[in-house]
């Protein structure tokens, strides 16, 4: 449905972008991850239409978005990191705003408000100035503004940056609703934010595509091991024996425990996870949690991106 | 449709907001003060259309600081807050977007020329005007202030700072009033080319005084149209920057 090809831009001589292909299916959600500097926004401005490509093309539906960027504005909402909102306006009028900005009739927007209203859940403030709103209701507005004319294409800039954990997991839920039906591609420095509401990750570095898949297909490009932290009741021992002796594992990291528990980090195939926690289970080891750690998907991106720096 | 859309958004965030009203109602303030002392402050008898004159060209002076201090805010405060994302995503063409400003602007000129109306109406009562001096007067005045909302829009379009966006359009406002002064110390032919480009002395003397001159007219469309056409194309340019 989205086909980029060869994307590159160029601020003077320095490349932002350097011939970036990828291709989205619709419905699908898609998370951009690279670090500051890497061209992020670089290539979702270019998506957006703000920006146009040194060389390249972006086809949506087939249609090149730089032949006509007004007419294709009507199938591609933006949201920037910082919402870009009126504050003098209530919500409802603003959204309509943009609605007929993007080529809706004022009946048309008015009617697909409600549905917009509950996808972003933003009920009860319809009626509310801007200015008064909590960052986290503006961010939602925000994604509203971005999809109140309904686009085949929906880009967010770091649409959780800034927000409390409760509006995180609030925000979760929104992007994963605008999905059905939608591509929609986000941005976003929290690397665990990408793997939990994203189908697939594009990797950038220093302007270049550097790997693209799922958490799994990725962790692949670096060893093809994921790591899981393992807890179990009682001594360390005979946890640690039953590690050294499987062969569903290739190495693991303890962890020091002072409470009657064992733990370690593991290194497993994402094929072998479950067949590890059965041996475990038939080894009657008291499982009390598997987790992945928090810096999984950071070592997954330094694996990555290390070596093209 | 989208020009009219952005145009009535504008002009009803100057009406809802303090900043115009400041503007107009200081200038307003100002121009009755002014009005009191130039116009009609003399001593001397003096014809009505003489006053009417002299109103006209304290209004104009008025208008003109009005339409910098406005057009400053226009699109360099979009690019401050970050809505101008809104406007350059939407189906929204560059122009249509400048020329949308552009009206919002002059809506709220438009006020203020309105509200100048009670001056008039004082030489009125106090002895006979002409409706189509008076006509004449007001559409020079409106002539003016549309070509120097477009250098404002124009001036907004270049600068994030509304201070820089205003003292560029100042300047060049100063700059095109002077012109005179600077056409007489050249050589023909650019004295001559110069002292057209008068803002106020080779084209709005004859409005002042009543008489319709279609040369200032083409001027002042002209000046509108060229500098509506550069914002637009700075707009354009951002694209590409």
């Amino acid at each position: 449905m989205i086909e980029v090809t060869g994307l590159t831009r160029y601020y003077g001589e320095f490349a932002a972008l350097d011939n970036i292909s990828f291709r989205i299916e619709k419905s699908e959600i898609i998370g951009l991850l690279g670090l500051n500097g890497a061209g992020k926004s670089t290539a979702l401005k270019i998506l957006a239409g703000l920006l146009a490509p040194s060389m390249g093309t972006v086809l949506i539906e087939g249609v090149n978005i730089q032949d006509d960027p007004t007419s294709m504005a009507k199938h591609i909402g933006f949201l920037p990191e910082r919402p870009p909102l009126y504050e003098d306006m209530t919500v409802t009028e603003f959204l309509v705003y943009i609605g007929r900005l993007k080529g809706m009739s004022t009946s048309d927007a008015l009617g697909r408000l409600p549905e917009v209203i509950r996808m972003c859940d933003l009920k009860g403030r319809e009626d509310q100035l801007i200015s008064t709103l909590s960052h986290g209701y503006r961010k939602r507005v925000g994604i509203a503004q971005a999809i109140i004319h309904g686009p085949k294409l929906v880009i967010l800039d770091e649409p959780i940056s800034g927000l409390d954990p409760a509006q995180i997991v609030e925000m979760r839920k929104v992007i994963r609703g605008l999905g059905e039906g939608r591509v929609v591609i986000l941005s976003s420095h929290i690397l665990g934010e990408i793997s939990q509401t994203c189908d697939r990750i594009l990797v950038v570095h220093d302007g270049k595509l550097v790997a693209q898949g799922t958490e799994s297909e990725l962790a692949s490009h670096t060893g093809g091991h994921n790591k899981v932290a393992i807890t179990v009741t009682g001594e360390a021992a005979p946890f640690h024996a039953f590690l050294d002796n499987s062969d569903l594992v290739s190495e693991y990291q303890p962890i020091e425990r002072p409470d009657g528990q064992a733990s370690a980090t593991v290194s497993v195939t994402d094929a072998a996870r479950a067949d590890l926690i059965n041996a475990l289970v038939s080894a009657s080891f008291g499982l009390r949690l598997v987790e992945v750690p928090d810096d999984e998907l950071e070592e997954i991106f330094l694996g990555l991106t290390k070596g093209t720096a | 449709m989208n020009t009219l859309l952005i145009a009535k958004r504008d002009l009803q965030a100057y009406l809802t907001g303090y900043t115009a009203w400041v503007v107009v109602s200081g200038l307003l303030f100002l121009e009755g003060m002014f009005f009191n002392a130039y116009a009609m402050g003399s001593d001397s008898q003096r014809y009505s259309h003489e006053v009417l004159r002299d109103f006209f060209e304290v209004n104009w002076g008025f208008a003109v600081v009005a339409s910098v201090l406005l057009t400053m805010r226009s699109i360099a405060e979009e690019r401050r807050d970050g809505t101008d994302v809104l406007l350059s995503s939407s189906t929204a063409t560059d122009g249509q977007v400048i020329v949308g400003k552009w009206l919002a602007v002059m809506g709220v000129l438009s006020l203020l020329t309105a509200f100048s109306i009670y001056l008039p109406g004082l030489i009125y009562v106090n002895g006979k005007i002409s409706l189509a001096h008076l006509a004449v007067g007001y559409l020079g005045v409106m002539a003016t202030v549309g070509a120097t909302t477009a250098m404002g829009i124009f001036g907004s379009s270049l600068f994030r700072n509304q201070m820089a966006a205003g003292m560029v359009t100042g300047s060049m406002v100063v700059l095109l009033i002077i012109a005179w002064i600077a056409s007489d110390i050249m050589g023909p032919p650019f004295s001559e080319m110069i002292a057209y480009s008068a803002l106020y002395n080779q084209h709005f003397v004859n409005f002042s005084e009543g008489r319709l001159a279609m040369s200032g007219l083409v001027y002042y469309a002209s000046l509108t149209g060229l500098f509506l056409m550069l914002a637009t194309r700075i707009l354009e340019g951002r694209r590409w920057e």
